[in-house]
């Protein structure tokens, strides 16, 4: 049996998915306004069962970094399809980022094997007002707005990428459930290429892709609920009381393989009885990662 | 087969250098001076290039010693201050012209970075479509212009004069950037269809004189504005800023050569629908 830090790592492993990844770069003329800019873009992004993608803010960037020497955030954003991806970036870049005060939204994925029309339809709302420069085969748009100009690239780039990678975080009491999956998102932060698209990159309520109604896609994961225990199949042990789960989507499996491994680890606190996965037994997702494996990595 | 790049690039990649052999004010013609005609060639091969001295027909080997090999890198040097055309329509490889440079010079290139260590004659990088040129003297008239009778000059690529230029600077300019760290003569970006002019010296008159779109940009004084042009703001233009950090990471302009935050705007030429821009460097308040 292996162990970290004395909690259990369940011999098993995360299935993920293949999906579509886009990396924005958002600058503005602080970082608290990117910032705000990258919160608006990610919010409503937790899950494609009922957002239309997933998406978070990847990592901060130095003004020395971005395209206009302003300081930055990276935001990932993955969907299920080519046609998700573009109704995406044009919904959200022109609804959230274009909106928010002095903000500019850069392509990060420039070499990505599918590229979509962003600002180049975007550009439409300057009226006929609208300029673009092209800067080393790049289209800069600029849309006249009322603080000056929105700066948005032509297209943008999107990749194959992996999305519901996963561990479940066991614990005796919500308090130490809490406190691990704080520590193991803090540690998967640092992690370039991955976002937990969660709340706080927190899921409390794992799903089942079962119901017992007609029209449900998905349902609350049954086994691991404790207030269950008794009425329902029970993948929980004694002592188990609060399971929170986190959820990481990235641009490559790689960066999915190591988040994982640190939020593991990172996860194995005081309090925390078993690390765990959730998979469908290895016949449905195009990934998989084995915990035992990346621990002892 | 191979494209003409593909075979440059696997030419060995030494250098050829040629050397004028008479001072003369005698004009030359010389656009066979060009990695994409050297491709392939010897120094024999080289020296039998046609070439024009004044209006007589002669090769590249009654002007020229050739000594070297590879056509990706060639540099010209001893008196060129009357030797035309040199890289003209070239598409890759490097040319460095030791001295100062008679007129046309990259004309119609459409790859490739040409140097020039000196002053560079008029029509410098006339109608190019792609590439870089670097001058690190002043240039002529007509940067970047176009040819009587064609519709756009410049429609790609950069060119960077370290010293001053004279009129007509970026004229019908259609695509691409010129940036000048001297001072401009009259009518810089005169009928501009699109593109960008970058000035740090002094602005010339009449600046964007029948300029339809593009942006010419004075990070120092200015000369005057024509009355077809109106100021519209005063504000921090992001894609700026791009500009500059491109231009600094590519080695073109040096950390503080070019600076500026804050421009004020107007917009021209009126005349042309308006739609072209000058942006004036502005101090903060």
């Amino acid at each position: 049996m292996m162990r970290v830090n004395g909690v259990e790592i369940e011999d098993t492993f995360a299935e993920a998915f293949g999906m579509w990844g886009a990396r924005l770069v958002v600058t503005a003329e602080t970082l608290e306004w990117a910032r705000t800019a990258g919160a608006a873009a990610t919010g409503f992004a937790t899950s494609i069962i009922g957002c239309g993608c997933e998406a978070g803010i990847n990592e901060l960037v130095r003004a020395q970094d971005t395209p206009d020497d302003r300081p930055g955030i990276i935001v990932l954003l993955f969907t299920m399809s080519r046609a998700a991806m573009e109704q995406q970036l044009m919904l959200r870049i022109g609804q959230t980022i274009m909106t928010c005060p002095t903000t500019a939204c850069y392509d990060g994925l420039p070499d990505g094997e599918e590229r979509f029309k962003v600002g180049g339809k975007l550009r439409y709302f300057g009226d006929g007002f609208q300029r673009s420069k092209l800067l080393d085969g790049r289209r800069l748009w600029r849309i006249p707005v009322m603080d000056g100009e929105f700066v948005v690239e032509e297209s943008f780039g999107a990749a194959k990428a992996v999305g519901g990678g996963n561990f479940f975080i066991m614990a005796g009491d919500l308090e130490h459930a809490l406190a691990a999956a704080q520590a193991a998102v803090a540690a998967m932060r640092g992690v370039p290429g991955v976002v937990m698209p969660f709340p706080g990159g927190v899921v409390r309520s794992g799903s089942k892709t079962s119901s017992r109604y007609k029209g449900q896609h998905a349902s609350s994961n049954t086994p691991y609920c404790p207030t269950l225990r008794g009425f329902e199949k029970s993948d929980l042990r004694e002592g188990e009381n609060a399971v929170l789960e986190i959820v990481i989507d990235g641009l490559t499996s790689d960066a999915v393989a190591e988040a994982t491994r640190v939020g593991v680890v990172a996860a194995c606190c005081d309090g925390v009885l078993r690390i765990s996965a959730g998979n469908y037994g290895g016949s449905l997702g195009q990934f998989k990662f084995a915990l035992h494996d990346l621990v002892s990595a | 087969m191979t494209c003409i790049s593909c075979a440059g690039a696997a030419l060995d990649r030494g250098g050829m250098t040629l050397t004028r052999r008479e001072s003369s004010p005698i004009p030359v013609e010389a656009d066979s001076i060009c990695p994409d005609r050297f491709i392939g060639l010897n120094e024999a091969d080289i020296a039998r290039l046609p070439a024009f001295y004044g209006r007589r027909q002669v090769t590249l080997g009654d002007l020229f010693e050739i000594e070297g090999v590879g056509a990706t890198d060639i540099t010209v040097t001893g008196d060129l201050a009357a030797v035309k055309k040199i890289g003209h329509g070239m598409t890759m490889g490097r040319v460095t012209v030791e001295g100062p440079v008679g007129q046309h010079t990259g004309a119609r290139m459409t790859g490739g970075e040409l140097v020039v260590r000196g002053d560079a004659g008029d029509w410098l990088g006339a109608y190019m479509a792609g590439g870089r040129i670097i001058v690190e003297g002043n240039a002529g008239h007509f940067v970047g212009g176009a040819y009587s009778g064609d519709t756009k000059g410049m429609r790609g690529g950069t060119i960077l004069v370290k010293g001053d230029v004279g009129r007509e600077a970026g004229g019908r300019m259609r695509r691409g950037l010129i940036i000048v760290l001297g001072d401009t003569g009259e009518f810089t970006a005169a009928r501009m269809l699109a593109g960008t002019v970058f000035v740090r010296g002094r602005l010339g008159a009449r600046a964007g004189a029948g300029m339809k779109r593009g942006t010419v940009v004075a990070f120092g004084e200015v000369a005057e504005l024509l009355p077809t042009f109106r100021y519209t703001c005063t504000y921090r233009p992001v894609f700026m800023r791009c500009y500059l950090r491109r231009l600094r990471e590519t080695g073109l302009v040096a950390e503080g050569e070019l600076e500026g935050e804050l421009f004020r705007r107007s917009i021209g030429d009126l005349t042309n629908g308006g739609r072209g821009e000058v942006l004036v460097r502005a101090e903060r308040e």
